[in-house]
């Protein structure tokens, strides 16, 4: 593996549970993910995988009672992210590490002016008068294409899209180094998805962002992350450079996923599906959370909680099996 | 704005004119000859029938309820006491302050108390202030007013005697009155506060907040709290009504000269003009204090606002 | 159709299971049955007549004779305690029954036709709620003179505006929804419609309401006997307890004590019962 130093984002090991009142949610189960500077990442899985879990986490925005990290270490740019007391990880929210939720009509207070909510941010992090703030808040606004004379307006005042600008604009306000996005273009109209997905794609550009695109949809991802991270069930199973998984995907899960979306160029009569269903995270599968459903899957898969494995440079995966049909391939 | 003031106020009308005719209905369906209970029982009967005419009861219920309302209108008469044959108006509206006096503190010490409490149980829910306050706040809504002044005047004045019992011309007067009358109040607030604050701390906009980094403290005071005062300002409407309606209760207890008082002593004597006069002027407050709420409301919430700018 | 009844059925038990995890509704449900049993069973449960004055031994404090101990009249106070739960029962379930049908049907027609019907029944509602509830049976009340039967209609009809509100508004979610369409093309009358689709979907919140309601009612009842209207003496009313023995609280402050005792308890036990059914029946709502 390369040197540990040179990650912006290194997760090891983590674990997170919920406790309800039918069971313990095994939320996030051993996850290991790394992000190099001025990387972006898609974190790819099917809704109740974890992603967003993962992504409080790293926040450390767990709500803390049903919550709880019980492992792990979330280093950031050196630092361990779970050692940190309240007031270290609020100078790191919002201002290293900055978050962008999945739906925009909710996401913003509803009594407050949207150019109030920007200036929040800056206020927090950086040392500058309410009126600077402000300005730089407006000047933010229209940076995400939002004209200045709605700093003013209310939420409610503003499309689902527009909305989820000013989140965008809240987000990065205080240039942070790395941005989280939680299925930000999932609640909007595709066109709109596309104009947001552009926008976030300048401003990674011009300030050099470190990013998380935490999604469902493979598409996005091709458009704009670098690297691909395939969650299931609470940890990884593949993780590789976005050119290489897509071409050369390797874990029985992450074929699924790639052979569900349909062809267009083919004549198909059925839909391909996985077999069978997300495992109820209260009562997860013995050793590889996916053997129940994986065609390849082995005697050993249901003892053993298979390690991410160096198939080649760059690509990981969680599944010796098809790791030693890659080796007998070639 | 102006726009949804004047609506509003306009919807107001009809609204008080169906007061008026139930009121009235009451008045007029009530069993007894009016004439008999004016004049009293030697009366003749040519001086009954005068007095009919005179008063115009032998005419249709539409034309009487016309003129009822006319009358209420234009000269605010709605009718004369049986007993001290003055008009009703002019009874009731020396003792109103008295009564508006003590629903008023009695809303205030709902609201200091109320909104604090409900805000950090909310906030601290699950730990033992959360279940103490929950408690008592369930006691306050299911002790009779009535009961707890009569306890209150128990303690704090047989017993102690460091309170008076009656009249509500000075401070200290007032003190057990209020608290008898507010108790309800404080457990209703408590609750509505607790329950808005805890559907609003679960609303993504909070984590959003969260996320920038804010201190938790403000977290709740600028952007929580604002959110879930919206509601509970329309519920303070509500209770203020129920306010009303208790201080008839609280004055017979405490001989508090209001209009509760003037009317429990109408209904023993079978004053009815009195008797309705009094809910008339109450429901009339009552609406008016519903008015100010919505106007309220609709000036701090931004988005009602917006609808009429 | 079967199979949404057997849905509900289902629904039943997971309300039951709900319900009896909440010890402060379990606690309000034993108090509440127990009142209905002390109510059934008075001629059984109380000593003395609720009517018989034992002057010679007026103005006792509890002892061994009379448990509670008497009134200025020489009554026991515990037997016109028991009796006085059936006076109490009555006024809440009847008052709360009348608001609840007729209240339910206005509001049921209400939401179900909509447009000038709608208009019509919910401005004379917000008529009714202008007054404040007390008040107004207070003026009812008053108007149609003493008794407990006018008591009932008195407090019942105060409360109609609520029950009317409330189905109202679940008519109205309810009625857009597919079912109803479905029923409607398969040629149903209104009328079987709204008995056998919109209300049992309704009953939710009209069970929670009327088990406040209850509640409110016989604190209703209690504030007007309070005040001298609806029970006539020497009926045991427990406000009308109160009342009485207002004059003598320096020295005999038992004779109020009881009374609003148990008049607190019934509330109480009543309103617990309401908050853990309104939980039950929405868990969402709840923590």
């Amino acid at each position: 593996m390369t040197e540990k130093k040179d990650f912006l984002l290194d997760i090891q090991n983590l674990t997170v549970h919920y406790e309800t009142d039918s069971g313990v949610v095994h939320a996030v189960e051993g996850l290991n993910l790394q992000l190099g500077h001025g990387e972006s990442l898609g974190f790819v899985g099917e809704t109740g995988a974890g992603k967003t879990t993962t992504a409080l986490a790293i926040m450390q925005l767990i709500p803390n009672p049903p919550g709880k990290i019980l492992n792990g270490n979330i280093i950031f740019d050196g630092q361990n992210l779970n050692t940190l007391n309240e007031e270290e990880k609020r100078h790191i929210r919002g201002g290293k590490i900055a978050m962008i939720f999945q739906d925009p009509m909710t996401s913003l207070n509803p009594v407050i002016p949207v150019g109030e909510q920007i200036a929040e941010m800056i206020e927090l992090h950086q040392n500058v008068t309410k009126d600077e703030a402000f300005k730089k808040a407006v000047q933010m606004l229209e940076l995400v294409g939002i004209r200045p004379e709605r700093a003013k307006d209310f939420p409610h005042q503003f499309s689902g899209g527009m909305r989820q600008r000013v989140v965008i604009a809240i987000a990065l306000a205080c240039d942070p180094t790395l941005l989280i996005a939680d299925e930000p273009t999932t609640a909007l109209d595709v066109t709109i998805q596309a104009q947001v997905l552009e926008l976030m794609k300048e401003l990674k550009k011009e300030f050099n962002t470190s990013m998380i695109m935490i999604t469902h949809d493979l598409g996005v991802v091709a458009e704009i992350c670098d690297k691909v991270a395939i969650m299931y069930a609470g940890s990884v199973v593949e993780y590789a450079d976005t050119r290489v998984l897509y071409t050369n995907p390797l874990h029985p899960y992450t074929n699924g996923l790639f052979n569900s979306i349909p062809d267009l160029d083919e004549d198909e009569e059925e839909l391909k599906v996985i077999q069978g269903l997300m495992p109820d995270p209260t009562n997860l599968p013995s050793g590889c959370t996916f053997h129940p459903r994986c065609p390849l899957a082995q005697p050993e898969c249901s003892q053993k909680k298979p390690e991410m494995i160096e198939i080649e440079p760059g690509h990981f995966v969680a599944c010796p099996v098809c790791c030693n049909a890659f080796v007998k391939k070639g | 704005m102006l726009k949804y003031i004047f609506k509003r106020i306009i919807s107001l009308i009809p609204v008080l004119i169906g007061v008026a005719f139930i009121v009235f209905s009451l008045l007029y369906f009530t069993p007894g000859d009016p004439a008999r209970m004016v004049l009293g029982d030697m009366a003749t009967e040519e001086a009954l029938q005068a007095f009919r005419e005179t008063e115009g009861l032998n005419d249709p219920f539409i034309v009487q309820f016309g003129r009822y309302l006319y009358k209420a209108t234009t000269q605010a008469d709605i009718g004369r006491s049986y007993v001290t044959k003055r008009p009703v108006t002019n009874e009731i509206m020396t003792v109103f302050p008295a009564t508006l006096k003590l629903a008023a503190f009695s809303m205030f010490l709902a609201v200091i108390f109320g909104i604090p409490f409900g805000i950090i149980s909310a906030i601290k829910q699950y730990s033992w202030f959360d279940s103490i306050t929950m408690i008592f706040a369930m006691i306050g809504i299911s002790m009779p007013v009535f009961w707890l002044g009569v306890l209150l005047i128990l303690f704090f004045s047989v017993r102690l005697n460091w309170l008076p019992s009656s009249g509500f011309g000075t401070f200290s007067a007032m003190i057990l009155p209020s608290i008898s009358l507010a108790a309800q109040g404080v457990a209703i607030v408590t609750r509505m506060t607790r329950s808005t604050m805890l559907e609003v701390i679960r609303q993504d906009y909070i984590r959003t907040v969260r996320a920038k980094g804010q201190k938790e403290s403000l977290v709740i005071w600028r952007h929580a709290l604002p959110n879930a005062l919206i509601p509970v300002i329309t519920i303070a409407g509500i209770q203020f009504g129920q306010l009303l309606g208790g201080a008839v209760l609280t004055e017979s207890i405490f001989s508090i000269p209001g209009v509760g008082r003037l009317m429990v002593e109408a209904i023993k004597m079978r004053d009815f003009p009195v008797v309705q006069g009094g809910v008339l002027y109450i429901a009339v407050a009552f609406s008016l204090v519903n008015l100010l709420v919505d106007l309220i409301y609709a000036w701090i919430d931004p988005r009602i606002k917006a609808q009429y700018r | 159709m079967s199979q949404m009844k057997k849905r509900k059925m289902g629904n039943f038990g997971e309300i039951m299971r709900r319900l009896k995890k909440n010890r402060l509704a379990m606690f309000g449900l034993t108090i509440v049955v127990l009142l209905f049993i002390t109510a059934l069973f008075a001629d059984f449960i109380a000593p003395y007549s609720y009517a018989k004055q034992h002057l010679s031994d007026a103005f006792q404090a509890p002892n061994s004779k009379y448990i509670l101990g008497t009134d200025e009249f020489g009554r026991d106070i515990f037997s016109r305690i028991v009796y006085g739960s059936r006076i109490s029962l009555q006024v809440g379930f009847i008052a709360v029954g009348l608001a609840v049908v007729v209240g339910g049907f206005l509001g049921a027609v209400s939401g179900f036709y909509g447009g000038k019907i709608d208009n019509l029944i919910m401005r004379a509602m917000d008529i009714l709620l202008s007054i404040p509830q007390i008040l107004l049976a207070i003026a009812i009340a008053a108007s149609l003179g003493p008794g407990l039967f006018n008591l009932m209609i008195a407090v019942g009809i105060s409360s109609i505006p609520s029950y009317a509100r409330i189905v109202r508004s679940a008519v109205l979610s309810i009625r857009n929804q597919e079912f109803v369409e479905a029923a409607k093309a398969m040629g149903s009358s209104d009328f079987r419609i709204i008995m056998k689709h919109i209300l049992p979907n309704s009953m939710a919140p009209i069970i929670v309401q009327a088990t406040l309601g209850v509640a409110f009612a016989i604190l209703t009842a209690a504030g007007l006997s309070f005040i001298g209207l609806g029970i006539q003496p020497p009926m045991p009313e427990w406000g009308a307890m109160l009342s009485g023995g207002r004059g003598y609280i320096r020295d005999y402050p038992y004779m109020t004590l009881f009374p609003g005792l148990a008049i607190m308890i019934t509330i109480l036990a009543l309103n617990f019962l309401g908050d853990g059914l309104r939980d039950a029946l929405d868990p969402k709502l709840k923590r």
